[in-house]
């Protein structure tokens, strides 16, 4: 306590820089201020409800689809959601392989696009990296609200596919060309619905790194930047720069169905025995390629801000700096750099020749070296630390696992051989699922625990928070870990039955309800966390503005910070590196960013 | 407290934080138009027949306007160096100049829709005329793009030269970025669509 007072007078003076503003402003309206807010922190707890939000309504479509897979073909228990969800998809409460084709494609696309980027993204970056640099707010906040709300209109836009004829987009997340071409009305919704979602991404981004690299306050040199703000940086590089060429398919994509064109559609193309009238010609490889080049690199804006949260927990957690912070920067650099050129390794099986898989299974080995060099630091950074176990720092600890097993289950995949076994079996959807469910997801719920009481003043419950998390590692593995043994053995993805009608599928099929199970319970087990959520805004302990006794200048500025550029009374300046914890001879066992001085 | 280097550069970067944006967006406008190029090589690889571009387009009139567009972007740099020169007069001659020129480009381009049209080829006609109209349309958004940002620069918020003659001025130079860029896109757009 005694501590926190001397930093905080350390930042008055500082700089003393008179704020003439300050007096002068005026009260902004209700709908300025809260709802078509220019204010970073306001954009980002939008962002992290909205958000939020859509990962519910994402994981509710996969527990209705999880029924369907548990037992196929029964009629489903609850009548009142099988009649919401209408009768011309679930007909006397028995799904159609139709309707079950565009709850798999929507809950993918919702889940990516409209759950985590924007919760890792628009809302974790939105709200702390401004704090963490030390400024008032972004770069252009103008563009920072249009993105929002262009989010937002993206978001409105895929909700309202449901209601096409023929319902939602039924191509899956990939939309593989030529299915998507011919498909229903709901496609066209999703491509602009994707086309809204990519510039407000793009929006994002600039705003990002501008932010960045123009707003960061005297002393606070690239290399004290906390690591989560390099894990938001280089995930804006990626966003920049992968999502312009899924637009440009988009773009090819909507031509196709709407101009009559053939980008992605080979000549000679025979639809439900007639041939299709089109000049034909093209290539839906070509559609592949486009969409795996934003599509490896977005896994990794999936994983990147994940990481930085994880960092920043794990260096308050345990007392001391983290190990080899240097070596976590270059690595993300570098994963940054090689995500651009690994995406075929999605393409093994399309004949595209042994030369070109060659070539990509080989980027795809080179760049599991970085994300295992910032698995290993992460994990040494615990090594002789006095750990305390909260509840972010749990979420935060069990990533380290999860990811790992996300990770190591990817490098068969990354190799060409192993890869014809595996490609489009359940293998797959459990790889990527412990990277971004047990994974990033965790990640977050870590950061939602860590800088609630930055934004609420209070704290969320422990022992809730506790439920939360261990009810929800349980059930997460009993989810996912099937999958393995289900892919292994060669059950495809996508199928309406779970596999019941293959003999192959025979030996392994008693996991589905296992796991369709564990599913449901996952679902209640967020319930803890929901209440948690909003009984803390009002009832949570109060705790004072650096709880966690943090050295980033996120935690120098005070709780909750006024809106309209008050983030901070006066300019902090930075006077060492990000994570000086536990340093030697000093009183207290951190020293904040902004403390000037030796100790 | 105000957002600092809106106006002037930050001294170890050089640069303000609208021309940096800017920069980028302009990184993510290749990634744009080099992605639409790829799949142009693409499709030709891998297609049996392709035909010239100059057996079914007009490479003269492309000429034409591949002219206005050079000139539209002198006269761009020359609106801005009136700026710097603080003379409003001349910039407002050279802007809008630059905006007739958008204006001529655009005109020409809709005359070449026409006569295809004219002459039943359409996109869905073979994946040559596919590529085409995708990538010069998109070109021709971005044009349009540049017209209003060009004319609001012009007309209303030409105001702002009077109180924030400096601010006003990194507005026409990020503009002008923009639209040179333009320029660029279709400099690369007319020998491969037209000439090869
Ligand atoms: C934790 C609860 C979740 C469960 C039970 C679950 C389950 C599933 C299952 C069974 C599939 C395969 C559907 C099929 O191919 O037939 C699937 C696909 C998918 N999931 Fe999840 N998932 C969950 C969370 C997530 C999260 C958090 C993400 C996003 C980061 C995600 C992204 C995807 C994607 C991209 C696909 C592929 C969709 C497609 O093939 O088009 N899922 N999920
Ligand atoms: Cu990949």
């Amino acid at each position: 306590m005694g501590q926190k007072e001397k930093s905080a007078h350390v930042v008055t003076s500082a700089k003393k820089e008179h704020d003439k503003h300050e007096s002068e402003h005026h009260e902004l309206g209700f709908v300025r201020k809260y709802i078509f807010s220019q204010d970073h922190k306001v954009i980002g707890i939008q962002y992290g409800i909205t958000s939020l939000l859509f990962l519910l309504f994402g994981f509710s479509l996969m527990m209705i689809m999880r029924w369907q897979l548990a037992y196929p073909g029964q009629e489903f228990p609850w009548k009142w959601l099988a009649d919401f969800m209408g009768q011309a998809n679930m007909p006397g409460g028995i799904m159609l392989p139709e309707f079950y084709n565009q709850l798999g494609a929507m809950h993918g696309t919702i889940m990516v696009f409209l759950g985590v980027v924007p919760l890792a993204v628009g809302a974790f970056g939105n709200y702390v990296v401004p704090l963490q640099i030390g400024t008032i707010d972004m770069a252009f906040p103008k563009l920072n609200m249009t993105s929002y709300w262009v989010y937002f209109l993206g978001g409105v836009t895929m909700l309202v596919s449901f209601a096409m004829p023929g319902g939602a987009a039924n191509s899956g997340w990939t939309s593989y060309a030529p299915l998507s071409v011919i498909a229903t009305t709901g496609q066209t919704v999703w491509l602009i619905g994707m086309v809204f979602l990519i510039t407000s991404s793009l929006l994002g981004s600039i705003n990002f790194i501008v932010t960045i690299i123009q707003l960061r306050v005297k002393g606070l040199t690239f290399m004290r930047l906390p690591f989560f703000v390099w894990a938001q940086f280089v995930t804006s590089f990626l966003l920049l720069l992968a999502f312009p060429p899924l637009e440009a398919a988009g773009v090819l994509q909507l031509m196709d169905r709407l101009a009559g064109t053939s980008f992605f559609l080979p000549s000679g193309l025979v639809v439900s025995g007639q041939p299709l009238a089109v000049s034909g010609g093209g290539s839906p490889l070509l559609w592949q390629h486009l969409f795996w080049f934003l599509a490896h690199p977005e896994v990794y804006v999936l994983i990147l801000p994940a990481m930085g949260i994880v960092a920043e927990i794990i260096a308050n957690n345990t007392r001391k700096p983290l190990w080899g912070y240097k070596s976590l920067v270059y690595s993300a650099i570098f994963l940054g750099f090689m995500s651009f050129i690994v995406w075929a390794h999605h393409m093994f099986l399309t004949g595209m020749g042994t030369t070109i898989s060659t070539f990509f299974q080989t980027t795809t080995m080179i760049i599991s070296i970085p994300s295992v060099i910032i698995l290993t630091a992460l994990l040494l950074s615990l090594w002789g630390g006095s750990i305390r176990f909260t509840t972010p720092m749990l979420f935060a600890l069990a990533f380290l696992p999860m990811f790992a097993i996300g990770g190591l289950t990817g490098l068969p995949l990354g190799l060409a051989p192993p890869d014809i076994h595996l490609h489009d079996t359940y293998y797959v959807i459990g790889h990527f699922h412990y990277v971004v469910a047990p994974g990033t997801i965790f990640a977050l719920f870590a950061g939602i625990y860590f800088w609630y009481p930055k934004v609420t003043g209070r704290k969320m419950n422990e022992l809730l928070g506790k439920i939360h998390f261990w009810t929800s590692l349980v059930f997460i593995n009993g989810v996912f870990m099937p999958m393995f043994i289900q892919g292994l053995a060669g059950v495809s993805r996508r199928l309406y039955d779970g596999g019941a009608q293959y003999a192959h599928a025979q030996g392994v099929l008693q996991w589905n309800e296992f796991m369709s199970t564990s599913a449901w319970l996952l679902g209640l087990a967020q319930i803890p966390f929901v209440i948690n959520f909003f009984w803390s805004i009002r009832k949570g302990k109060k705790v004072e503005a650096n709880h966690w006794d943090a050295t980033t200048l996120d935690w120098a500025c005070t709780t909750s910070p006024p809106l309209a550029h008050g983030n901070f009374k006066v300019v902090p300046e930075v006077h060492r590196g990000p994570y000086d914890y536990s340093h030697q001879g000093a009183q207290s066992d951190f020293l904040p960013q902004n403390q000037p001085g030796e100790a | 407290m105000e957002i600092p280097y809106t106006i002037h550069p930050r001294p170890d970067t050089g640069v303000y934080n609208a021309k940096l944006g800017v920069w980028l967006f302009l990184a993510s406008e290749v990634m744009l138009f080099g992605a639409l190029f790829s799949s142009y090589v693409l499709l030709r690889i891998g297609s049996d027949s392709w035909p010239h571009g100059y057996s079914i387009l007009d490479w003269k009139i492309a000429t034409f306007n591949t002219v206005v567009l050079i000139s539209s972007s002198v006269t761009m740099v020359m609106s801005w160096a009136s700026l710097m020169l603080k003379d409003f007069k001349k910039y407002k001659l050279y802007m809008g100049l630059t905006i007739l020129c958008a204006f001529i480009f655009l005109a020409v381009k809709a005359f070449e829709y026409n006569t295809k049209f004219g002459h039943h080829l359409y996109p869905s006609t073979n994946t040559f005329l596919a590529i085409y109209f995708t990538i010069t349309g998109l070109h021709g958004l971005h044009v349009i793009g540049g017209i209003f940002v060009n004319s609001y620069l012009w007309g209303p918020g030409s105001k702002m030269w009077k109180t924030q003659p400096e601010r006003f001025t990194n507005r026409v130079e990020v503009a002008g970025l923009y639209w040179h860029f333009v320029d660029l896109v279709w400099i690369f757009l007319f020998p491969v669509l037209y000439l090869l």
